[in-house]
């Protein structure tokens, strides 16, 4: 007990289990006092907003899960039966199924910030990396939850998107058996897509502890980009912060509100409430809109690549597609090393904000218009030049790290916030200033 | 073993025990993984339902049905002999995934054509065996997910899928009866 903690809490209770687990002492430091930089704007709510969506997921899932029946034969009906009978049934599931789709607005927005102002880069190289596992595991746990009604597009997105492994050379067909447990989308497969979809959110929860822990080291980003040099910079999380972030909060269930009450299946898919039928394909099979520029990708891969002057093929059209869209969430990864460039903020990049701007944001959202038209031109001509756009964004970068000419940084986040007349030192060379 | 390992060289027995105790205890692991894993391959039950059999007497000349096979559809259609003429006339070289249409048929029975219905590109169910249904540019079968067309060998002739329609293990029991798998 030679290093027993000093606690100074008011409250006796919370005092003496303070000085055995020092849990509130922890809360008090990353969410009492935490400095946070002063100049945040409302686009840094939206790692609060995720983590409200997230909440609401997991609590309406567990209720779901109780009235849901795990079961080919059964499973859709169940879901009619907690629309119908449930008491608050309807609510909740609606709830749920749109909380799917917030949940992928708040992150993409969350992303596009993090993109913006160059929260990527060092020292923040985990936050991130720890962020694209966190999208990756939405994502799984997103199509897994899709597949749970049992409807045609359940169904068939399922068929389609376990398919996507058969494209692995010698294995691909074995792992796609193993996927099912069985010859074909079925109910072994809907079983073990039930346990997964219970089980990923709590590993997402746990990724979510080491994004946040990871830049509760480092601090946050900031609009400007540049490090806090001293408490004149900062503010305490709370109240300013817990304010701030629980505002954007409302505006935002607001908006989820909205969707749940009055518009409840705009974001869904009408085929989705016809049972599934393993012998009708519906005519057009797509997926939820959150993954529709990834499917453009996929389907923007027509043609085997071979090997030169031969008909040799070395990569399958099927097998590019699967690596295409694979591809480019992995490239995310290594988005902190392709990007050269020491300046965090696009404020100061005049190149970088146009090439987000203007080439990343446009042949993201064509994608994502791609996606969920037909397989056919001009939309495949159409994805395939946002494919190669959305690729060279981020292959590009190096090049312009290197002749890009950032603007002069300010000298510290106070200055331009509080108003302190010129900001600007005038030497680009100085930047990324430690703390 | 103590003469062959000098003291100084940096290799202690020690370092051999860690070796091998770490290389048996991930044998070990793998070994204890395993039995998870298959479990999660087809389970006894679902094998055991891998075949069944189908009576073509129904099906008249340029008709085609469908019948469920683990799970999926078979598709089995009673080709016209223009259609098999037709399959018969392609140049090797024109094919995605060149195979004579006799190799797809029994000889003796070429106008039953048995393929298992999932289109080799990403498991949707082409279109073409129920009448007023797209053919495709082949008059075989045509995918609408992403626009694959097959011909009337059920050969991959356009779009992405890479191969032909699986053609699966059948035998004729009877000039009527078929049994699949």
């Amino acid at each position: 007990m030679a290093h027993a903690p000093q606690s100074n809490f008011q409250n006796p209770v919370v005092n003496w289990i303070d000085q055995r687990l020092p849990v509130f002492s922890m809360i008090s430091k990353e969410y009492g006092v935490f400095p946070t930089p002063r100049n945040f704007n409302y686009l840094w709510n939206f790692g609060a907003i995720a983590m409200v969506v997230l909440v609401t997921m997991i609590l309406s899932g567990v209720v779901l899960a109780m009235h849901y029946t795990n079961n080919t034969a059964l499973a859709f009906d169940s879901v009619e039966r907690i629309m119908r009978d449930v008491n608050w049934g309807w609510m909740i599931r609606y709830i749920h199924a749109n909380g799917a789709s917030m949940f992928f607005i708040a992150v993409y927005i969350h992303i596009f910030r993090g993109l913006y102002y160059g929260s990527y880069k060092t020292p923040r190289e985990l936050v991130w990396i720890f962020g694209v596992v966190i999208l990756l595991l939405m994502m799984g746990t997103a199509f897994m939850g899709y597949v749970l009604p049992w409807g045609q597009m359940s169904f068939w997105g399922a068929t389609v998107i376990t398919n996507l492994f058969s494209a692995i050379p010698v294995v691909g067909e074995h792992i796609v058996t193993l996927l099912w447990g069985g010859f074909s989308v079925d109910n072994p497969t809907l079983n073990r897509f039930f346990a997964l979809h219970f089980l990923l959110p709590f590993v997402l929860i746990a990724v979510v502890f080491l994004h946040v822990s990871a830049f509760h080291m480092t601090g946050s980003n900031n609009p400007l980009g540049i490090e806090p040099k001293g408490p004149q910079d900062t503010l305490p999380f709370h109240p300013y912060y817990t304010t701030k972030d629980l505002f954007g909060i409302m505006l935002f269930l607001i908006v989820f509100a909205a969707f749940v009450f009055f518009a409840p299946n705009y974001l869904g898919h009408p085929d989705n409430y016809i049972p599934a039928d393993p012998l009708v394909t519906p005519a057009h099979i797509v997926p939820e809109w959150y993954f529709l520029p990834f499917y453009a990708i996929l389907r923007s891969i027509t043609f085997s690549i071979t090997l030169p002057f031969t008909d040799v093929v070395l990569i399958p059209a099927k097998l590019g597609g699967v690596i295409g869209m694979f591809g480019s969430i992995a490239i995310l990864f290594v988005l902190p090393w392709l990007d050269t460039s020491p300046v965090r903020s696009s404020r100061f990049r005049p190149i970088f904000r146009w090439w987000v701007l203007l080439w990343l944001v446009p042949a993201f959202l064509v994608l994502g218009y791609v996606g969920g038209k037909p397989a056919e031109q001009p939309f495949v001509l159409l994805g395939q030049i946002a494919t190669v756009m959305y690729f060279v964004f981020f292959l590009a970068l190096p090049i312009i790290g290197r002749i890009e000419k950032p603007l002069p940084l300010p000298t510290s986040i106070a200055k331009p916030v509080l108003g302190g007349g010129s900001v600007a030192t005038g030497a680009t060379a100085q930047v990324m200033e430690k703390a | 073993m103590a003469d062959t390992m000098q003291a100084g060289d940096g290799q202690t027995r020690r370092d051999f025990i860690y070796l091998a105790a770490a290389a048996m205890g991930g044998v070990g692991a793998a070994t204890a993984l395993w039995p998870f894993i298959h479990s999660l391959n087809p389970a006894a039950d679902t094998l055991a339902l891998a075949s069944i059999e189908v009576d073509l007497a129904p099906i008249a000349t340029g008709q085609a049905i469908k019948a469920m096979w683990r799970g999926k559809p078979v598709f089995i259609r009673n080709r016209t002999p223009e259609e098999i003429d037709q399959a018969r006339k392609v140049p090797m070289a024109e094919l995605i995934d060149p195979q004579a249409d006799q190799d797809r048929v029994k000889a003796g029975k070429e106008n039953w054509l048995i393929l298992v219905g999932v289109c080799t590109h990403l498991g949707c169910i082409p279109l073409g065996t129920s009448s007023g249904e797209p053919r495709g540019d082949y008059g075989g079968w045509f995918c609408p997910c992403h626009g694959s067309h097959y011909d009337t060998a059920g050969r991959i002739r356009k779009g992405p899928a890479p191969l032909n329609l699986h053609v699966p293990e059948y035998a004729f029991i009877s000039d009527t009866r078929v049994k699949v798998g």
